[in-house]
């Protein structure tokens, strides 16, 4: 923890400096220091010097393999790609009414949305410190809308407290926060913190635990229009003779503890799921879409890389088109930027040394299971007051997610009903057949609510290690695997490098992908323009 | 178990909610799915396991699949004559295959193995042991 007096120190220099320096100066010192700098992106690539001529070909259209492309063609490289699809973005991925896919088993859906309406099976959000991703969708004029992470009227729900009725997570953060204050209050009332915090400091806190936790004069958590104000009223307040407001009841601290809902407020904490984060506005692939403007002429769409080789003079690629797979197909560089997933790559024969090929066969790639419903209404909004967000809960589809746009619209709506990431229940789900999914999705969200049964119109369910151009849904580093294999997977092998959010330490995020791109491409021309 | 209770409330009659034309043809509408309540699997026989896990890449007759990357079949499959070689796969993982020693007992990686070996046109008749799958940890 940072000293308030070392704070203070600092920004008397920076003022010290900004006075006599300007503010250049002033941002350069607040870098070095730790301060401005909140991303690796250090802005748009700058390439510098001639590749004379040499060739790329990128495996991959993704937003990796794109993003190599769009920087490696400015800087004066001939690019080309292979792609397995038939379109561009990889994951980067959106499903709308009248879109079909079919998952590894045969499984074939087509999604029946309404137009307008869609769901993201992949990444569907983008922190405001993914600076890269957001720079690239800036330049790209993708459009962006709010994500909301934390909606205070969506629920937490555990299906063995509260007689299983899903809670307001503004009631049970509120509660948290007053429960814990009110313990705290009183302990540093009884002395108990003598020895920890100064007396002047113990006055001090508790001021803050009564304005944080919302206590009341005595320092206590009760039912009152001041908690009320935090977590709710059990009658809201209205206008001229209505009935005047009344406050509503806390959650006890043992029910609070017992329930385990606690657990979820983490997920509005951390660092990559705080307030601002973004959505492209009509879906994710906008961004997809965006890079293939740019960079689509350069790809070969329906082509299954077979086998990469190089030798001291350049690589050669085999590839099939899966249109007509009896042919091998081969394409040529002087240097080759490989994103395909590793859980794909680690099965196709490649020239590298051991010690990358040890790293390629040393990534799992994890379980993620996503549900879109849609529904004759948005009833979350009508009966209930939900706008976009996420409810948490302990049933196996674990989230429902509220779409972020669209706000208080008559007609039908789409929810996410299911997120599964990792863990036991999403081998579970992806074990069943798409039509079991969301007949489960339905069941358990019906729990909390109870419109369901009613409302329910169609869905679509893609579980990830089913999705063919993938084999699952992100790298699944343990901390051994990394300490063990990251650097020699991310080394320059030859003529072959890698890049994908599994070389990068934001897996399963856009940015990673974009950054390990970044990161490969610059070691890679700096190798080019030297030999 | 509780989760049991869940799980079977996530059956047949749900499905029936679902309009004809998400219908399909390869459904098993008798197959309840069984829901794990943490990281750890609850299912405890092979079969369960199999049917609830394993059949998500390998599929429900253990055929396999193929996309750009492959799932191989586990009919007839000669790598599973040597049983350590299944359970070191299964508790460690390889390639596209994930490690799930932290997510199954000792008794459920010996359970799939064994269920494994003897059907899909597998006949080994040496059973593994919930020792053996101890021993193959360290």
């Amino acid at each position: 923890m940072q000293s308030e007096a070392a704070v203070i120190r600092r920004r008397d220099l920076f003022s010290l400096i900004g006075a006599m320096a300007g503010s250049a100066a002033m941002y350069h010192a607040m870098t070095s220091l730790g301060f401005a700098s909140e991303s690796p992106y250090k802005g748009p690539m700058r390439l510098e010097g001639d590749p004379k001529g040499a060739s790329v070909l990128i495996l991959g259209a993704g937003l990796a393999g794109m993003t190599a492309a769009l920087e490696l063609r400015k800087a004066g490289y001939k690019v080309q790609i292979l792609e397995f699809n038939n379109r561009a973005g990889g994951r980067n991925w959106t499903l709308r009414g009248g879109d079909s896919f079919v998952e590894l088993g045969g499984h074939k859906q087509t999604c029946e949305f309404d137009h307008g309406l869609y769901i993201n099976p992949g990444p569907w959000r983008i922190p405001y410190h993914h600076r890269a991703l957001l720079d690239y969708c800036r330049r790209l004029g993708v459009a962006l809308e709010p994500f909301i992470q934390l909606n205070h009227n969506a629920y937490l729900h555990a299906s063995r407290a509260f007689d299983g009725q899903p809670q307001k997570i503004r009631a049970i953060k509120a509660d948290f926060q007053g429960q814990v204050s009110e313990l705290l209050a009183k302990v540093t009332q009884q002395g108990k913190l003598d020895e920890a915090v100064s007396k002047e400091d113990q006055e001090i806190l508790l001021q803050a635990l009564r304005s944080w936790g919302a206590l009341d004069s005595d320092y206590r958590y009760n039912a009152n229009l001041g908690s009320a104000e935090f977590r709710g009223y059990a009658r809201e307040p209205g206008g001229g003779l209505s009935p005047e407001p009344l406050p509503s009841d806390p959650v006890s601290l043992s029910d609070l503890l017992r329930s385990r809902v606690w657990r979820y407020l983490q997920s509005f904490a951390r660092y990559n799921f705080q307030t601002t984060m973004f959505q492209p506005v009509g879906g994710m692939d906008m961004i997809g879409k965006a890079f293939a403007k740019e960079v689509g002429d350069l790809i070969r769409y329906n082509a299954k890389v077979t086998q990469i080789q190089q030798n001291d003079r350049g690589v050669t690629v085999s590839y099939v088109d899966t249109t007509n797979p009896s042919t091998t197909l081969h394409a040529k560089a002087d240097w080759c930027i490989c994103t395909i997933p590793l859980s794909i790559l680690s099965q196709i024969p490649i020239d590298v040394g051991s010690r990358m090929q040890a790293a390629i066969d040393a990534v799992a790639y994890a379980g993620a299971v996503k549900i879109g419903l849609q529904f004759k209404r948005r009833f979350w909004e009508e009966d209930e007051a939900i706008y976009g967000g996420i409810s948490y809960t302990d049933l196996p589809i674990r989230q429902i997610a509220y779409p972020n746009n669209g706000f208080n619209r008559a007609g039908r709506g789409v929810l996410l009903g299911a997120y599964l990431f990792e863990g036991a229940n999403a081998y579970e789900f992806t074990a069943m057949t798409p039509t079991e999914r969301i007949a489960s999705a339905l069941e358990f969200g019906s729990m909390i609510h109870p419109q369901y049964k009613q409302e329910f119109e169609n869905g679509v369910a893609v579980a990830w290690h089913r999705v063919p151009f993938t084999l699952g849904c992100s790298g699944e580093w343990t901390d051994e695997g990394r300490a063990k294999h990251y650097r020699h997977l991310c080394q320059i092998d030859g003529r072959i490098v890698l890049a994908g959010e599994h070389a990068s330490d934001l897996p399963a995020w856009q940015e990673g992908a974009i950054l390990s791109s970044l990161d490969a491409i610059g070691r890679l021309h700096e190798r080019v323009v030297k030999t | 178990m509780q989760t049991r209770l869940i799980a079977q409330k996530a059956g047949a009659v749900l499905i029936a909610l679902l309009p004809a034309a998400t219908g399909f043809a390869q459904d098993n509408i008798a197959t309840r799915p069984t829901f794990s309540s943490g990281y750890r699997f609850v299912e405890m026989t092979g079969e369960e396991i199999f049917a609830n896990v394993c059949q998500g890449c390998h599929m429900p007759d253990a055929s396999g699949a193929a996309g750009a990357g492959a799932y191989p079949s586990l009919i007839a499959n000669r790598n599973l004559a040597t049983s350590s070689y299944a359970v070191h796969l299964v508790v460690n993982g390889r390639r596209g295959m994930p490690a799930f020693g932290d997510m199954m007992t000792d008794g459920q990686v010996a359970a799939v193995v064994n269920y494994l070996r003897t059907h899909f046109g597998n006949s080994y008749t040496d059973a593994v042991t919930a020792t053996e799958v101890r021993e193959a940890r360290r």
